[in-house]
């Protein structure tokens, strides 16, 4: 049984604001040392799937460096391993991924000289632990043409999502794309299993209906209900979580803190490997608080920290106090500055005094479908100069430098963005 | 220029005791997530040398299981790379143990026929620094020197009868005098050499076959014909296998902030396994001061003046103080544990008083459980 993983980490991300400026969600550093695809691409090599192709698109510099050829996957392998796949120029002028089963058609050709007996469609832009051979048994079980994972989302939560009816047996029998009025509760998780022939079946039929937009979600799942197909619901009962929203995103961070966290990274029958940087332990200095946090290796902390995940090559200075944040790699907090409820990008610089999420909260000005709670975003590489005050729901973008503020304030809900 | 690595990995004889009971010195664990050959390794790594040779044979499992392949050195490669070199059987030896540093490179002679390296650098595998030898191959080129020795002015941090002390006139060493009890020398040897290969291959001809089998002696013995010059080494320096006390007080060390800078840089890396434990977790419990926290480890107690290593769980209502804590081990509830090193997988049981009178060190064997 010969089993290939596609993850398509083409996604942009829109609603990380500025965090998905210059980078690809699957890129997004997450939980102290992590990228959010290093989940995905775990699972796999953790449930002994070792021919994995990744479809990019969007931004995949940092992605692609961050993958390498997979070696801290175990993936560079001779038979089998990690596979980029980026878009191309073909004779058919099919340029750019149109959608997510565009994506996958357009690599035809890679798929079939492998020649798996089954797929297993993956996202690279989700944060969870799953075994996929509980999925690929069901599937086969079941005699299953497709087969896509699910789980019980709130009321509030479906139209966010895919949502799939089911008859008692768990055979999908209705599917809504994101609905007004979800029918249920049961969200598509993004994951698919299908038999390869059968998918690739349906993929070609697709690209030639020019009305399709070629997606997933769109297109081919309502097709294959409507022929009446044998499509199963596989319900998930583990942790998953979408980090598409800045919310979310810092909501995820934070569940890995505390001693019975949602997502215990410490697990070590299912570990979560990534490119490591060489840094040595952190060191917290005698003047420091450190309440339910995680603080990882090369950062110095000399301040307060609490329920926050300071990444890699931090320092934190006297005087500092962090609350409720995702700070990243490679960023300096100098002294006497509060933070709280912040989200910093990598190597940015914040200077002395500066007090980031004070005030009350105000709609953003700049964009209130991103930037839509208590949380400010610094961008990556961005100098904050002294004594600068920052309100709830604001955004400075990336690469900001210091003499290019004309104010030393600014209100809830404002932001500074550069022009594109 | 070419420059071909060996490094001497340590012999049975070193005063750390129950550390290394089941391990080599070089393999001593060190910082948190290091192991003492790290810094030697990455130092001939960061200095151009991409062909290192490790000569290994007492207790050299742990050693071996930590190089591996030396990918992590970026010494996984097809031209150059690691070579592990241990004693063996042949027709002309019939023992099976390195009779001393000279003997073990002798007998690995190959390694250095076949190598197209010009020159030559033996260090050790149980010093804890972070240098760039290229200086000292630049020194070696510039003065015309047969043999350089590294040495360090010695302004009484270190111990005189633990060291030779090399005598120099007009630069060059003249006179060495090997662990004497009274000072003859401003300077120490850090016993690393660099040298011709050429003219180590003479060397080990002439005197191994004739029952001379360390290198250091049979360096003196030339004194007069060959041009040994020496070159000083400024910065922190530490041989870990000492003593007990030095073990633990270079480990101390590092909470020192410019100690720590001067160890560990981005121009210059210590490389080490990489392990993919999760991020060091610190819980609402938990009081971290003036501590080292590696990867892997989760923290519910109090520690203050200590190096918790990778993967180690400290549990709530436990007191840690001024101790080195070695991978995965455990510590039960409610403990307390002053000037303790808890060496690889140990555990405590909860409750358990460990604490040190007289500024004794305790030690707490591999693996045990109390």
């Amino acid at each position: 049984m010969k089993v290939l993983a596609l993850i398509l980490a083409g996604g942009q991300g829109t609603r990380l604001g500025v965090i998905t400026n210059n980078l690809a969600k699957p890129a997004v550093p997450f939980g102290g040392k992590y990228r959010i695809i290093d989940f995905a691409l775990s699972n796999c090599v953790n449930s002994n799937i070792n021919m994995v192709g990744v479809v990019t698109q969007y931004m995949p510099h940092q992605l692609v460096e961050h993958l390498g050829i997979g070696k801290p996957w175990d993936l560079d392998i001779k038979d089998g391993g990690l596979y980029i796949l980026s878009p191309f120029l073909s004779r058919s002028d099919k340029s750019w991924f149109k959608g997510t089963a565009d994506a996958v058609y357009q690599n035809i050709e890679f798929i079939d000289k492998y020649n798996p007996d089954f797929i297993l469609i993956l996202s690279g832009d989700h944060v969870y632990k799953m075994d996929y051979n509980d999925i690929i048994d069901y599937h086969i079980e079941r005699a299953s043409d497709c087969t896509i994972a699910c789980m019980e989302v709130p009321k509030s939560e479906a139209s966010r999502f895919g949502i799939m009816v089911t008859d008692p047996f768990y055979k999908i029998t209705e599917f809504q794309e994101k609905p007004k009025n979800p029918k249920g509760t049961l969200a598509s998780l993004g994951i698919y299993v299908f038999n390869w022939n059968f998918l690739r079946e349906k993929l070609i039929e697709d690209a030639q209906d020019p009305n399709s937009e070629n997606d997933f979600g769109k297109n081919i799942i309502p097709k294959i209900l409507n022929e009446n197909k044998n499509m199963y619901a596989y319900n998930y009962e583990g942790y998953w979580r979408d980090v598409g929203t800045l919310t979310s995103y810092l909501e995820c961070n934070q569940e890995i803190l505390g001693p019975l966290p949602a997502l215990d990274l410490h697990d070590k029958y299912w570990k979560i490997y990534t490119q490591s940087l060489e840094l040595p332990p952190a060191y917290i200095s005698n003047k420091a608080k450190i309440n339910k946090s995680i603080v990882c290796e090369g950062s110095e902390v000399y301040g307060e920290v609490e329920n926050s995940v300071i990444f890699q090559g931090v320092l934190i200075e006297e005087n500092v106090k962090i609350k409720n944040s995702v700070i990243m790699n490679n960023v300096k907090i100098c002294k006497n500055s509060t933070l709280e409820n912040v989200i910093i990008g990598e190597k940015s610089i914040i200077g002395e005094n500066v007090k980031i999420g004070i005030g009350e909260y105000k709609e953003s000005k700049i964009n209130p479908k991103v930037y839509n709670s208590n949380i400010s975003v610094i961008g990556f590489e961005t100098e904050i100069p002294n004594n600068f005050v920052i309100g709830k729901n604001c955004v400075i973008d990336n690469f900001f430098k210091k003499d290019e503020f004309k104010t030393l304030t600014l209100d809830s809900g404002e932001g500074l963005l550069k022009e594109v | 220029m070419k420059v071909l690595g060996l490094i001497l990995s340590g012999s049975k004889h070193n005063n750390l005791e129950k550390l290394t009971k089941k391990r080599t010195s070089a393999a001593v664990p060190i910082f948190g997530k290091y192991r003492a050959i790290d810094f030697t390794l990455s130092n001939m790594v960061n200095s151009g040398i991409n062909k290192v040779g490790v000569l290994t044979q007492y207790n050299p499992r742990s050693l071996m299981d930590h190089l591996g392949s030396g990918k992590e050195w970026n010494l996984d490669k097809k031209r150059g790379g690691l070579f592990i070199l241990q004693p063996f059987l042949s027709v002309e030896e019939h023992i099976m143990h390195y009779r001393g540093t000279a003997d073990a490179i002798h007998q690995n002679m190959t390694l250095l026929r076949r190598a197209d390296e010009d020159f030559v650098l033996i260090g050790s595998g149980d010093h804890i620094y972070n240098i760039d030898y290229r200086k000292l191959y630049k020194h070696h080129i510039r003065n015309g020197a047969d043999i350089t020795l590294l040495t360090k002015n010695n302004d009484g941090e270190y111990d005189f009868k633990d060291y030779g002390q090399p005598i120099i006139k007009d630069n060059k060493v003249i006179d060495f005098k090997e662990k004497s009890e009274n000072k003859v020398s401003d300077k120490i040897f850090l016993g690393v050499y660099f040298m011709n290969k050429a003219l180590l291959m003479d060397l080990l001809y002439s005197s191994v076959p004739n029952g001379e089998y360390d290198l250091l002696s049979i360096i003196l013995q030339n004194l007069k014909k060959l041009r040994v010059l020496s070159y000083d080494f400024q910065g922190y320096w530490k041989n870990i296998k000492k003593s007990l006390t030095e073990y633990y007080n270079i480990n101390m060390d590092i909470l020192n902030p410019k100690i720590k800078k001067e160890l560990f840089f981005n121009q210059r890396k210590i490389y080490t396994k990489i392990k993919d434990y999760a991020p060091p977790k610190i819980n609402i419990n938990a009081n971290v001061s003036n501590s080292f926290i590696a990867d892997g480890s989760i923290i519910n107690g109090i520690i203050k003046n200590s190096i918790i290593s990778r993967g180690v769980t400290i549990k709530a209502g436990t007191i840690i103080e001024n101790s080195i804590i070695l991978q995965d081990s455990i510590i039960e509830e409610g403990c307390i544990i002053k000037k303790v090193i808890m060496d690889k997988n140990t555990t405590i049981r909860e409750g358990r008083v460990l604490e040190s009178h007289n500024n004794e060190i305790i030690v707490v064997e591999k693996g045990s459980v109390l």
